[in-house]
């Protein structure tokens, strides 16, 4: 990257986010108050136990979910303040989303959930140049249920790139796979922001992976306790845990 | 192919099975929409183009004897077009082959042009030729149930005389579209036909010759026939007639137009409660959709697809379910009326009953087969659109429970494990478990609607034919016969009892209110004729003097016992009285008004006459007095009851079968449709819970208890649910069809309701079995290992 930091604008700016839930009779803080930026490019790994309000926040960044308190900015627009249908654009245009449990639709094979998104974007790349990108171009045509868990994941991330985002949200995507399988992710990951560039946050527990990262923000209880930039980036081929 | 509707042809496919059974239910629902619909404007267009083409009649007249000069006067009242005055009579008749005698309507036919009102619809054979006496067209009807042919010959008693009529044409008329001998309760096409006939033979053997005793009159348009008929009748009565009566109130056409409403009224009713259930089993089974695909619905908004097109999604399901049975439906039901307009076609004749399947009616079908999917899915739909992706994305908490009612009032220790979880279950979800009751019941109720009505008819038949009219043989005289006719009645062969009747036509006035009918007179502790209160099933004894009205009649002139009517006599001298009203019977066939044979008599201030008499016979003589009676010119018709009650059979009964199968089938298939989905439905959302219950040692057979003892529970609750509805359907079907003249019982036999409840347990039990079938194959390690 080139220039000071300040000068050039985030991609995300968000402040004092907060997010309660009313169950029943408690409520649950699950942000007491972020601040986060994110910039074009970087790979920002959200570093947290479960509870700690990692999802709460990706979610409010993605769109999915709007803040109790607080403001979320997306390219100097207002997020945290949009409606729904704003919101829905949002997505369809800027983010990619992939989930800890793939969240494939069963009923589609590995090209047509990619097509799902193609079909709704402007300016996409086709099914199979996004599979290809993840390393399934053999694997097109199976349904979800014939896939391993890391094959799923994969084709989640093609359908999550397919459409050139912004911004690529990934919530725990090693969390349900081992670490042989994992790895394979995480490198589609690391090379989709490589490549593309897209702006990458990536939410884990698990320590290792943060070394792949540009930064690192620790959550805890709802706050960030703690954020560090990483000098020196460990390819996900040489991650261990 | 877009991705997204890949996705529902694919999951449409996946529960196959339920989408199937809903589309049949709609399916069913729309077939009776088209079927019963496009009979009605099949019939309809077939009848007014019929009228039309003929000049059907707008008003009918009959009297004693009038000059041919008075025509002229008639067709002068304002507002008549044609006035067609005719000879009218009904003589004895002799069919070769048929051993008991026939009654032929002769109607006389000018020779110089065709008739200008009720014309001739010639079906074979050729016109009467001028000159030619002895040549007449027969009622097609008539000729068809004693397979005649053109050239054959009926043998009638003309005026005293035997003469044989050769039939060189075959026909019809819009009069006589429905065919039934007066008096009579069911059509009898064997004994009773219309015979077309030159004017001049049948002027000259019933001394009308310059005279008329029948007139039908065209209308111009817009014109009032009440108007009308209140100057005719003026005109009239110096020449004895009758009272003249608009066609609505003409035998064939209210037959006909009586069909046509139940028809129409059976078109959108029966429908409506096919599609009422095909749209909370929608509601029900897309719900479920919806919850198990609620993390795919969140992943469909969280890749940035609309509301709008998550919507669309959700709605294509059930529009997809309701398309394929709309389609189904549509041909089937038109298949199915045609079939229905062959059977119209034995009853009601017309000259070509073409069938018309209106491109409204349709899309009237497409139009309710789209709102029962819209109103199905909407509950679904709009659950989609609230939920919301980032929460969707959590698993979800377990379903809330709590103790049963029954385990809260106390009764926990009386209720296994199992009992438990069945009772919890149904009340966990009130409105789903009161669905599955509705539609059981629904079932249960079209079902009985579909068969009570057997029932009723041998109900009605059973008074009719056996309390009330006990005879065997019932003969009519031309004119009332002198004192000594009933003697010479018991002198007939084979005669065992005779009993009198005299009945002579009247109009009967309370204050601006009338109604005119035949008074029946009969003997006070009649045996064969009597006069059955369907309130008690007893018969009524005849008051010494005075009337016994039947209560529609009593409705129609608001009278009530001890009130008094004004009886105008229709015949003779026509003599007007004062008579009280001694009391109101009810009864099945509309409207009577009953006395004491010698009251009315002395009403009549005459000796001892009589018009009819009934008797009982020696069956071993029956044949005997048959050939007698046929060389009694007096008599001008003959009633076998059992003659009548054998044709009615027969056709009644062809019919019959294929009306209780198609009731069976359409019954089941709601049962099947909400059994069925119920039972997958609890399957996929618990087959967890019950895989978790086999791994802990639970048999097939004790999890197979725990889902579908819910279904036999409330199947059970369903059933007396069903017995009311179907009661409370068949009543307000039994109150749409009641007309004034004919109110069709409304019985409740135990048997068929029991036999009806069976049926509908039968294919509870069998959508259950499939069901069960599915349940032995569940894969206990896969369903415990997927994620929820």
């Amino acid at each position: 990257m080139s220039g000071p930091e300040s000068t050039v604008q985030p991609v995300f700016e968000a402040r004092g986010l907060t997010k309660t839930y009313d169950m029943g009779e408690v409520q649950v803080h699950a942000l007491r108050g972020v601040d986060l930026r994110l910039q074009a490019s970087e790979f920002l790994v959200l570093l947290g136990p479960s509870g700690s309000g990692k999802s709460t926040l990706l979610n409010i960044l993605g769109g999915l979910d709007t803040p109790t308190s607080g403001s979320v900015r997306y390219r100097g627009g207002n997020l945290s303040g949009a409606g729904d249908s704003v919101r829905t654009q949002y997505r369809r245009n800027h983010v990619g989303f992939v989930f800890q449990f793939y969240n494939l639709i069963p009923s589609l094979t590995a090209r047509e959930n990619v097509a799902l998104v193609t079909e709704i974007t402007k300016d996409p790349m086709t099914p199979p140049e996004a599979l290809q990108m993840v390393g399934l171009e053999e694997r097109m045509d199976h349904f979800p249920a014939q896939l391993s868990g890391g094959e799923q994941q994969r084709v989640a991330i093609a359908r999550a790139i397919a459409k050139r985002p912004d911004v690529l949200l990934c919530d725990e995507p090693t969390g349900a796979l081992d670490i042989r399988t994992g790895i394979v992710v995480l490198e589609a990951i690391e090379r989709i922001n490589r490549d593309l560039g897209t702006a990458t946050a990536v939410i884990t527990h698990n320590a290792a992976v943060a070394s792949m990262a540009d930064r690192v923000v620790h959550l805890l209880d709802g706050r960030i306790t703690d954020e560090n930039r990483i000098s020196t980036k460990t390819p996900a081929r040489d991650l261990r845990w | 192919m877009l991705a997204l509707n890949r996705k529902l042809y694919r999951d449409l496919w996946k529960i196959k099975g339920q989408a199937l059974a809903i589309s049949m239910v709609i399916g069913v629902g729309v077939l009776m929409f088209i079927m019963y619909l496009s009979a009605f404007d099949s019939l309809q267009i077939t009848r007014s183009e019929y009228y039309e083409r003929q000049r059907f009649g707008h008003v009918f007249a009959s009297l004693k004897r009038a000059p041919l000069a008075l025509r002229n006067q008639i067709a002068a009242i304002p507002g008549v077009s044609q006035a067609e005055p005719r000879v009218v009579v009904d003589v004895q008749m002799q069919v070769a082959g048929v051993s008991e005698p026939a009654t032929a309507r002769l109607v006389s036919v000018p020779m110089d042009r065709r008739p200008s009102v009720n014309d001739i619809a010639l079906v074979k054979g050729r016109f009467i030729e001028a000159g030619r006496a002895n040549e007449v067209i027969a009622s097609e009807n008539f000729v068809e149930a004693n397979e005649l042919e053109i050239g054959d010959s009926v043998r009638v008693v003309l005026n005293g005389r035997l003469r044989d009529l050769e039939i060189v044409g075959v026909g019809l008329s819009p009069e006589y579209i429905y065919t039934i001998r007066p008096g009579e309760l069911i059509p009898d096409d064997r004994r009773f036909g219309v015979f077309w006939m030159e004017r001049r033979a049948l002027a000259a053997a019933f001394d009308m010759e310059g005279g008329f005793n029948d007139v039908s009159l065209l209308l111009m348009p817009q014109t009032r026939p009440e108007e009308v008929i209140a100057t005719l009748d003026a005109l009239l009565e110096p020449y004895g007639g009758w009272g003249a009566i608009p066609r609505a109130l003409q035998l064939s056409h209210w037959s006909v137009e009586n069909e046509l409403q139940g028809i129409q009224v059976a078109g959108f009713a029966i429908p409506a409660v096919f599609l009422a259930v095909a749209v909370f089993l929608l509601h029900v089974v897309l719900h479920r959709i919806v919850a198990v695909q609620r993390e795919q619905v969140a992943t469909l908004k969280a890749l940035g697809y609309p509301n709008r097109t998550i919507a669309a999604h959700y709605t294509w399901w059930g529009l997809a379910i309701s398309v394929a049975g709309t389609i189904l439906g549509t041909v089937l039901g038109a298949a199915l009326g045609r079939s229905l307009m062959a059977i119209y076609n034995q009853y009601y004749r017309f000259p070509s009953l073409e069938y018309h399947l209106d491109a409204r009616v349709v899309a009237g079908a497409v139009l309710i087969g789209v709102a029962a999917a819209i109103l199905g899915a909407n509950s679904a739909v709009r659950q989609a659109v609230r939920l919301q992706p980032a929460e969707a994305m959590r698993p979800l908490p377990p379903a809330k429970y709590r103790p049963s009612l029954a385990e809260r009032l106390g009764l926990q220790a009386l209720l296994s494990q199992a009992a438990r979880i069945i009772l919890r279950n149904i009340e966990r979800q009130p409105g789903r478990s009161m669905i599955t009751v509705g539609g059981i019941a629904c079932s249960l109720g079209i079902l009985i609607l579909g068969i009570f009505m057997i029932d009723s008819i041998d109900l009605m038949l059973d008074v009719q034919f056996a309390k009330a009219q006990r005879h065997d043989v019932q003969l009519t005289f031309a004119e009332p016969v002198s004192p000594g006719g009933i003697h010479e009645l018991q002198r007939m062969p084979g005669v065992i009892l005779a009993e009198p009747v005299r009945s002579v036509p009247a109009r009967l006035r309370s204050a601006h209110r009338e109604r005119q009918l035949a008074i029946t007179g009969l003997p006070a502790a009649s045996h064969l004729y009597r006069v059955i209160d369907v309130r008690t099933m007893e018969s009524v004894h005849l008051p010494e003097n005075g009337l016994v009205l039947t209560s529609g009649l009593a409705e129609i002139l608001d009278v009530q016992a001890g009130d008094t009517v004004s009886v105008e006599v229709l015949v003779g001298n026509r003599p007007v009285r004062q008579v009280a009203v001694r009391g109101v019977v009810q009864q099945f066939m509309g409207l009577a008004a009953y006395m004491e044979i010698n009251a009315l008599r002395r009403l009549l201030r005459e000796g001892p006459t009589l018009s009819a008499g009934y008797l009982t016979v020696d069956t071993a003589q029956l044949a005997a007095l048959l050939r007698k009676v046929k060389l009694t010119p007096a008599v001008a018709g003959t009633g076998l009851k059992a003659a009548v009650l054998e044709s009615f059979n027969e056709t009644f009964g062809q019919n019959l079968g294929t009306m209780i199968f198609f009731n069976v089938l359409f019954a089941s298939i709601i049962a099947f449709g909400v059994v069925y989905n119920a039972a997958r439905v609890s399957l996929a959302e618990r087959s967890r819970e019950l895989a978790s219950l086999r791994v802990m040692g639970f048999t097939r057979r004790e999890i197979s208890a725990i889902l579908l003892g819910e279904l036999g529970v409330l199947a059970l609750l369903a059933l007396p649910l069903g017995l009311l509805a179907g009661y409370g359907l068949s009543s307000l079907v039994v109150k749409a069809l009641q007309t004034e003249l004919y109110a069709l019982p409304f019985t409740a036999n135990p048997q068929t309701y029991a036999w009806c409840a069976l049926t509908i347990l039968g294919a509870t039990a069998i959508s259950g079995l499939i069901v069960r079938r599915k349940l032995d194959h569940l894969d206990l390690l896969e369903v415990l290992k997927a994620k929820e």
